[in-house]
């Protein structure tokens, strides 16, 4: 009896979990294919009764949703091409290379994980006004140009490669650049790989940073952009869904396709390092 | 290693120049703020002085004297401590929960739930907040609908300042819950079989199996995890940012909102300086707390 009984327990609490987590995500999609006003009705609707692509038309033709969209992928694209090569870079020189200053600075870096990003924010606000950078592209960047926790996932990775490789590149007369790009980077390929799909996550789905140095309604990426819509159209559910799904959709993509490499780099980051 | 003895002088500076561009951007954008930040709680830092900083006066105290004696201060005190007391425990206990069911040998389509559960803490916060802003509409929401097949509500949960912050929780746990379980479900792999082989052969059934192998093994992550998401909690802005605008009743305004509002809204940069940094100091006060506590009961 208890063979059956543990097992179909397990089983239903899973599938219970599971449609607690998967409900919210289904209503979504299935509320911004209604017609406007359809699930403000009693008893909600499930299911789109003429399921109709008008609300992601009204998004894109009179939304800006398109300008948004662009916006969005060109700000993670660009954060994370800048940060990949900044703290690759410094990663491999904590683990590998021996330097002036090398201990001092990684406990700067480790202190400054208790410092959460708040709490500079006024004062890089300021400084970004001085610098001419408010409402700019270029400011909404520069917090993540490079950051600690990139930093020690690439160290954590990079002390596995081994320094006999390294010796034997610059017996061979390699310059240390040259180790770096043709010996150490082909290594860290799977680091590399889960580090970009960290921060360009990261990135799209940032909120305070953008929400505060962006101003201007054509710079805004899909979360602020979002957030406004919702304060302006807070009876339209289908269209804000549809605007849901435009933000959610290509980073649950990227995630569903590369997940692999994605809780790798999450459980190196938070368990061992 | 031996390897600095066969290395130049200019091997030695080779590693300064791969960590400069890297640590120059942290200094510059990230440590250096902080600081002028601290300082700047300690100036009348407003609009004014904004468009002329002539008018910048440092006041001492004068800013944390003015928090203190601010009732909307300790009511986002209150308010994020809630959300924390209340949040972060039930968060980490479905991370736990979900973690042992989709560890046990009994489960099936492991690969597929492990996926799914996680998936909500990848998605845009702003989008799915927006979402649960209308599965909790008193009258056309999902959750209510559900209350209602058990016989219960319905209930005006963002409408309402007493069941305004558990709906947030509610929310929060969903879109959290599956990053703590991906790293106790790390945790849990550790443990070897044998272990509960022993047990089960001492005559230990599941809850004392639970309770003298599972839970030491876990011991370390589990403590990492909580304080993760302890901090995690106490950062709360998007969440009433989007679905209550810190209202019924101011109930939903929590310290980072009070500092946005401050800082951006009014642009009293130096009181909301004030109001970063108080809540930083109550961050590490109860990190430091739970590692302590952590350290006695011997968990590490």
């Amino acid at each position: 009896m208890r063979r059956i009984i543990g097992p179909l327990l397990i089983n239903t609490a899973l599938a219970a979990l599971g449609l607690f987590v998967l409900l919210p995500m289904l209503w979504m999609l299935a509320v911004s294919f209604m017609q406007p006003g359809e699930a403000a009705s009693y008893p909600p609707p499930l299911v789109p009764s003429h399921p109709t692509l008008a609300n992601y038309t009204a998004l894109f033709a009179r939304g800006g949703m398109s300008r948004y969209l662009v916006n969005s992928f060109l700000f993670a694209t660009a954060a994370t091409a800048l940060s990949l090569t900044f703290n690759v870079a410094a990663g491999y020189a904590f683990a590998k290379l021996h330097f002036p200053g090398r201990d001092m600075l990684f406990r700067l870096l480790l202190a400054g994980l208790v410092v959460p990003a708040q709490v500079g924010m006024l004062a890089l606000f300021l400084m970004l006004k001085q610098m001419g950078l408010v409402n700019s592209y270029a400011g909404a960047l520069v917090p993540w140009l490079a950051s600690i926790f990139g930093i020690f996932i690439v160290r954590q990775y990079a002390l596995s490669v081994p320094g006999e490789l390294i010796e034997a590149g610059r017996l061979d007369g390699a310059s240390e650049l040259r180790i770096f790009w043709s010996i150490v980077l082909p290594m860290l390929r799977p680091v590399l790989v889960t580090l970009g799909l960290f921060t360009f996550v990261a990135n799209w789905n940032d909120f305070l940073w953008p929400l505060i140095i962006l101003s201007d309604d054509g710079r805004y990426t899909l979360p602020v952009a979002l957030a406004a819509m919702s304060r302006e159209h807070v009876q339209d559910a289908e269209l804000m869904m549809a605007g849901a799904v435009v933000t959610i959709a290509p980073v649950l993509i990227l995630f569903i396709i590369a997940q692999r490499q994605y809780v790798a780099g999450l459980t190196a980051g938070g368990v061992k390092g | 290693m031996n390897g600095a003895a066969t290395r130049g002088r200019a091997g030695s500076w080779a590693g300064l120049w791969f960590v400069s561009p890297a640590m120059a951007f942290i200094i510059v954008f990230f440590f250096i703020p902080a600081i002028v930040s601290l300082g700047l709680s300690l100036t009348t830092f407003d609009i004014y002085a904004l468009s002329d900083f002539g008018n910048v006066r440092f006041v001492g105290l004068a800013n944390y004297e003015r928090l203190f004696a601010t009732p909307l201060f300790w009511k986002a005190l209150g308010n994020t401590f809630y959300f924390v007391v209340l949040g972060a425990p039930l968060s980490v206990a479905l991370s736990l929960a979900a973690a042992l069911l989709v560890n046990a040998p009994a489960a099936r389509f492991k690969g597929f739930y492990r996926a799914l559960f996680f998936a909500p803490f990848v998605t845009t916060l702003v989008a799915t907040a927006v979402i649960w802003r209308y599965l909790l509409h008193t009258r056309y929401g999902l959750v209510n609908e559900m209350l209602g097949l058990a016989g219960l509500g319905p209930v005006d949960w963002l409408g309402n300042p007493s069941a305004s912050m558990p709906a947030i929780v509610l929310f929060s746990v969903w879109k959290n819950f599956g990053y703590a379980m991906m790293l106790l479900l790390a945790g849990l792999q550790t443990i070897p079989r044998d272990l509960y082989e022993a047990a089960r052969i001492d005559g230990a059934g599941s809850w004392q199996q639970f309770r003298h192998v599972t839970l030491p093994g876990i011991a370390p992550v589990l403590l990492v995890v909580t304080i993760m998401t302890v901090a995690n909690y106490f950062q709360l802005f998007a969440e009433p940012y989007v679905m209550t605008q810190g209202e019924p009743a101011q109930s939903t305004v929590s310290i980072l909102y009070l500092m946005f509002e401050q800082g951006f809204k009014w642009w009293d940069l130096g009181f909301a300086s004030t109001v970063a940094f108080v809540l930083f100091v109550i961050m590490l006060a109860v990190s430091l707390a739970q590692l302590a506590l952590a350290r006695r009961q011997g968990a590490v």
